[in-house]
């Protein structure tokens, strides 16, 4: 019965092998090779040069602002992502469509114009560039811009991810601890974040992933220099431009490339061991 | 009398007026709509919004004349040819091998298949730069696939078609991604009763399998494009950038704002926003149509 069941629906065994051994093959050649040669290259000499690539007093300069600039814009947005995720998944009102394609919309703009906009804003021939150097605050080419521009890129993660959990799960079991005379903090925080942790951990992850990798938008408003406004993005681009620093562009990139992983495992682990919760979020 | 016929009359006007009013007020008994909502709108539009129409406004400021002055010259139209002709490419062959590779992972079962489910998402988690010197490096001269494809004469580093690959790395997990509900959702009975009627394996891939799963197909490869048309820290490193040959559009605005040419950036940034809206716009609009047909 099973025999027949496949033959009526499904292809011949040649066909399905032929399918498979061409999807393994594109995904090995297109996503596969090109983490294992970050790695292989960063290693070609083996670990010590790679901790001396790191230990270096610029790169660990890249590495703190990298991690300064995500500190500050992965929990703006997670704040963000939190209320936009009420607001558009337990009410009904006008203009929700709207919102929702307001919040995609940095995904759909290119980080080099994400960029572009604060430098045509803040730079010193931007809108409040003169104002701006008359009171000594700099943006453009400092921290500010820097974070202005990942929070900018980041914005959709952490709502995109709880929008379609918090609608699955309905207004229920809130509506019922009001009922029972919790007040709406109190609901919030014993009912509807317990609910949503674990959506909320993989958005805050993506956040953090992109916030911490963000090339374009950051190496327009960044100025590049080293040791003070270079992120790691920036710092790998430049120890790679620069021919005898090949090997430390690639120590970097595998820093990089590891957060990466850790995204991608730790993504998988949730969906594994919380599917049930996280069966929403399958199909973004 | 008057107040009986009277009666019927108030009667349906004042349902209608609750009817209305209840759409129009949050219908949920929840606390906390105005200010998730107030603090949602104000932050998008603080962040989001003002800064992007920054960018109108200056285009706007340069008048038809200026806009035409700063687009019209060969350097800009290549590099706009370039970024959305390379998307369209890099889309069109994401939508195959995308669709082939959602396709295995629903329908079949090989070993390894968990690991290899998961390296879709590679290219979301991978951070740009890290992407574009791997890239490079693979199809260098001297890369593992580079040196072998040089042997038969293509040349991928340096060129408009390392653009068009390191494009389908970004863009692949988009479309795989969006058929991959869709395809399991699609139920084998239709397939079945299309055998049972006689239709070859052929035939029920075209006539019912094809339309069902067409709409997302599509979404996916314009989520994709509309990633490859602004993408920067993947190809700037394979690409070459040698103008009129292998620069995209966001690096020349890049060179612009190095120029202090605001006037420039500016003008090829709206034009790119506005192209990349016009597909965000499709995108909803097909979104739209396959939720009516389904």
């Amino acid at each position: 019965m099973a025999d027949v069941y496949r033959s009526s629906i499904g292809e011949p065994t040649a066909v399905r092998r032929v399918l498979i051994g061409t999807t393994l093959l594109f995904l090995v050649a297109f996503l596969l090779l090109p983490l294992v040669v970050v790695f292989t290259q960063a290693f070609a000499k083996g670990l010590g040069p790679v901790l001396t690539a790191l230990a270096d007093a610029d790169t660990l300069a890249s590495i703190r602002l990298t991690l300064l600039a995500a500190a500050i814009a992965v929990p703006l947005n997670t704040f963000f992502g939190i209320a936009a995720a009420w607001a558009v998944a337990k009410f009904e009102f006008r203009g929700k469509s709207l919102l929702v394609t307001l919040i995609d919309l940095p995904f759909s703009v290119s980080p080099v114009i994400a960029g572009m906009v604060f430098v045509l804003l803040f730079g010193a021939h931007g809108w409040f560039g003169p104002w701006l150097a008359a009171h000594g605050v700099k943006i453009v080419f400092a921290l500010p811009g820097i974070v202005l521009a990942t929070t900018f890129v980041t914005v959709p993660f952490v709502a995109r991810e709880l929008i379609p959990l918090m609608q699955a799960q309905g207004t229920d079991e809130e509506l019922a601890a009001l009922s029972l005379g919790a007040s709406g903090w109190r609901t919030f925080w014993h009912v509807t974040l317990p609910n949503i942790r674990w959506g909320l951990l993989y958005g805050v992850l993506l956040c953090n992933a992109r916030a911490m990798g963000e090339f374009g938008a950051v190496s327009v408003v960044s100025g590049h220099i080293r040791g003070l406004t270079n992120t790691m993005p920036l710092e790998i681009e430049l120890l790679y431009n620069d021919a005898g620093a090949l090997n430390a562009a690639f120590a970097v990139a595998a820093l990089l490339a590891l957060l990466g992983f850790v995204t991608l495992v730790a993504k998988n682990f949730l969906e594994w061991r919380h599917g049930d919760e996280l069966a929403a979020l399958r199909g973004h | 009398m008057n107040a009986v016929i009277a009666d019927p009359a108030i009667g349906p006007q004042l349902s209608t007026r609750t009817v209305h009013k209840r759409a129009r007020a949050p219908r949920s008994a929840l606390p906390g709509f105005g200010l998730s909502l107030g603090f949602s709108v104000v932050y998008l539009s603080l962040l989001v919004l003002l800064p992007l129409a920054a960018v109108f406004l200056r285009a706007a400021g340069l008048g038809l004349d200026g806009l035409w002055r700063a687009l019209a010259t060969e350097r800009v139209l290549h590099a706009l040819a370039l970024s959305f002709g390379g998307a369209a490419t890099a889309a069109a062959i994401n939508a195959v091998f995308g669709g082939l590779v959602a396709w295995t992972f629903v329908r079949y079962e090989f070993p390894a298949k968990r690991w290899f489910h998961a390296l879709v998402d590679l290219p979301f988690a991978l951070p740009t730069a890290v992407a574009g010197i791997a890239l490079t490096t693979l199809y260098s001269e001297h890369g593992w696939l580079g040196a072998p494809l040089a042997k038969l004469g293509i040349k991928v580093a340096y060129t408009p078609l390392g653009i068009v690959v390191a494009m389908v790395f970004i863009g692949l997990p988009f479309v795989v991604r969006t058929l991959e509900p869709v395809l399991s959702e699609a139920e084998a009975q239709f397939e079945e009763a299309a055998a049972t009627l006689g239709a070859t394996r052929w035939q029920t891939i075209v006539h019912v399998i094809a339309p069902t799963v067409l709409p997302a197909l599509m979404t996916g490869a314009a989520l994709a494009f509309a990633r490859a048309v602004g993408e920067y820290g993947s190809i700037i490193f394979i690409a070459g950038n040698v103008q009129k040959v292998s620069e995209i559009a966001p690096l020349l605005i890049m060179i612009r704002l190095d120029e202090f040419d605001y006037a420039g950036a500016t003008a090829l940034a709206a034009s790119m926003l506005v192209l990349s809206f016009g597909v965000l716009l499709a995108i909803n609009l097909l979104q739209a149509w396959s939720r009516r047909r389904g």
